[in-house]
């Protein structure tokens, strides 16, 4: 794990400050970057004073807007969700992304939409957040349930293992109901299809979602110091834990389900707030999503211009961007044993 | 113990006896299973040169290249892994999971890519230069993982982490590069990243014979460092083995072989993995008995892979890999949970 600063809170409140405005700025700039370049007066124009009439005001309200808000929204739950996990279970590599989290999500999708063609867009959603449970506690339980214990590389490899299978068996539905190409544009799919539904699910699940991880994360840290003196201090770690898994549930299957294969946002972002912020998860988990938000919507922002007119799938920017960090902790405590 | 080896050893011959007359049944019911059926006798008459032109067509030019390719690509992996699993000390080693495939992977698709205008991807010289490119790919990939695992000496754990690292790096490195395709070759790389016998014809076949002629006879050669580096690298050099060089010979070939199956047929996971543990199982550990066991083993596991693939959802032909994950995911699985 890396090093950690003791800040004293006033400067604590201070670097969250800023990160909230770099983040304020960037969602302009995602707003105003595009096919269609849009001058930052116009942007807050739309804003402020709509004008269907304008087509760049349509564009930035019917499009942009929403896109940038569920990629900041996005971002958060995510970054939340590893920060919950990796304090929950002690675990420096536990993160949504390495869980099969994202095939879960796929394979529940596919069984929908080959079964039900007929489904809602809430519906298709509600599948993909149960699909994303079923892989997360299946992984979970591989690593529970073996020898040895919740290792860092069981979790990894139980990822590995449940996510291949998983992703075998939605290939294989889509190739015989020829669904490949929904399935393909969903995994690819990154953020180009948000609209203002997506955002609204977004932000229902967010509030439970992260009033939960808020309201337990005075317990995670007492719980991050190791379960014996969690439980000597008279903690009720079952509960805690249960609590945790739901939220990082709710946050993970909302993120998954609207923005696809978006990964090593939960495992990089924490891990970098403990760095600023300490050990206290009351700092961590609203730090996390405000880092998480930005690191997200400069993502999108990169997926939009790398290749511009096309669009690079986010999922591969924010992995290009994990994975060497994925192999400094892989190098470090991870395999240290 | 020793006299358990012993008996071990004696079942070698009925052991590997068996497995290529299992081998042979395969054979027949892969053979006139498909989407044109033909019956197992009319099989054997066409095979002494008696078939209908019609026939003879299906079985010489597409049903068979394509079963003799699943047989080498099977045997290849399955040796590759049962070579990284010794030399690593780790059970869960395998081509697959450590980056190797998608290192292979991502050359050949660089290769399509950078190469389509200029040279007919489906031409002789392409096929035969294809493996070269994937074994390119392959040998970066090992290099890259080793030197970052490498601290001090190569920790088996870290070594995994490392390659699964690794392997999301390519992965998304793959994805920008798909999807900078054009539509059709973009299905094809998708349904060859996730393990299929694409090209079958004899000119594949030929591409990749000397790749296993060569290198599987050589890991049995070694067979005998393989078991002193099993025992620890301490004991290993103790018997004066030169353990870093030897170490690395085999690994070369491991990933040589990796690399040429995943030229031929995509990424099949788990294959290398869990075949070796079959075959430690039934023969034990000695190296000699468990990389042909190990072979013959591979190559019927994906034999069946491939026409249960052909023929559980036809017409549509389901990739050979995702059979193979589908079978041997829940496998692995238990063998993550025996394992410390």
């Amino acid at each position: 794990m890396l090093s950690q600063i003791n800040h004293s809170p006033i400067l604590k409140i201070l670097i969250n400050l800023i990160a909230l405005s770099f983040l304020f700025i960037s969602i302009a700039g995602s707003i105003a970057v595009g096919a269609v370049d849009i001058d930052i007066t116009t942007v807050w124009q739309a804003l402020v004073s709509f004008d269907p009439s304008i087509n760049a005001h349509q564009i930035i309200q019917e499009l942009r807007l929403p896109r940038a808000i569920a990629a900041a929204l996005v971002g958060a739950f995510l970054a939340v969700s590893g920060a919950i996990m990796q304090g929950m279970t002690r675990n420096p590599l536990a993160s949504p992304s390495i869980m099969g989290v994202t095939d879960g999500a796929a394979f529940a999708l596919v069984i929908t939409l080959a079964f039900f063609p007929t489904v809602s867009s809430f519906g298709s959603v509600a599948s993909g957040f149960i699909g994303a449970g079923i892989a997360t506690t299946l992984v979970f339980m591989i690593g529970t349930f073996s020898k040895g214990g919740l290792t860092p590389v069981k979790l990894a490899l139980g990822g590995v293992a449940i996510g291949t299978m998983l992703s075998s068996m939605s290939s294989m539905i889509a190739l015989h109901f020829q669904l490949e190409k929904e399935l393909g544009f969903w995994l690819a799919g990154g953020l180009s299809g948000t609209n203002w539904n997506s955002v609204i699910i977004l932000i229902a699940s967010g509030v439970i979602g992260l009033a939960l991880a808020i309201g337990i994360s005075k317990s995670i840290t007492v719980l991050s110091l190791g379960e014996d003196i969690a439980v000597g201090l008279g903690q009720n770690n079952q509960r805690i834990k249960i609590i945790a898994i739901l939220s990082v549930l709710i946050l993970t299957g909302a993120a998954v389900s609207i923005a696809g294969a978006v990964g090593f946002v939960g495992l990089i972002v924490p891990h970098i707030t403990r760095f600023i912020m300490g050990t206290d998860y009351r700092w961590i988990v609203p730090s996390s999503a405000i880092f998480g938000s930005l690191l997200l919507v400069l993502s999108d922002i990169m997926a939009r211009m790398v290749n511009a007119p096309y669009e690079t799938p986010v999922g591969a920017i924010t992995s290009l961007i994990g994975v060497p960090f994925f192999l400094y902790l892989a190098r470090g405590s991870g395999g240290g044993k | 113990m020793r006299r358990l080896e012993g008996l071990k050893r004696q079942r070698f011959i009925p052991i590997v006896v068996s497995l290529i007359l299992l081998i042979f049944i395969m054979l027949f019911v892969s053979l006139s299973t498909g989407v044109i059926q033909i019956m197992p006798m009319d099989v054997i008459k066409t095979l002494m040169n008696n078939g209908t032109d019609r026939q003879e067509l299906v079985l010489f030019d597409f049903r068979l290249p394509g079963i003799i390719l699943a047989i080498l690509i099977g045997a290849g992996l399955a040796v590759s892994g049962a070579i990284l699993q010794g030399i690593t000390k780790n059970e869960l080693a395998d081509p697959g999971i450590l980056g190797i495939n998608t290192g292979a992977g991502l050359s050949v698709v660089l290769f399509i890519f950078f190469f389509q205008n200029s040279l007919d991807t489906s031409s002789t010289l392409s096929i035969f230069i294809m493996p070269v490119f994937a074994l390119f790919g392959a040998v970066f990939a090992a290099i890259l993982i080793y030197t970052i695992a490498w601290k001090k000496g190569v920790n088996p754990i870290r070594l995994i982490l490392v390659g699964i690292g690794v392997n999301a790096g390519f992965s998304a490195f793959l994805m920008i590069f798909q999807l900078k395709m054009d539509p059709q070759d973009f299905r094809q790389a998708t349904v060859w990243l996730s393990g299929d016998i694409w090209n079958a014809n004899w000119t594949f076949v030929a591409a990749l014979l000397p790749w296993m002629i060569i290198l599987i006879p050589l890991a049995l050669q070694k067979a005998n460092a393989l078991n002193v580096l099993h025992l620890g690298d301490d004991i290993a050099s103790g018997l004066g083995t030169r353990v870093e060089h030897e170490r690395r010979i085999l690994l070369l070939i491991a990933v040589a072989l990796a690399g040429a199956s995943v030229a031929a047929g995509g990424g099949i996971a788990f294959l290398g993995l869990v075949v070796p543990h079959i075959a430690r199982k039934l023969i034990g550990p000695l190296h000699q008995y468990l990389i042909p066991i190990s072979a013959l083993i591979g190559a019927l596991l994906l034999m069946v892979a491939d026409t249960i693939g052909k023929n559980i959802l036809s017409p549509t032909e389901v990739p050979v890999g995702i059979i193979v994950a589908i079978l041997s995911a829940p496998y692995f699985v238990y063998l993550l949970m025996k394992t410390r």
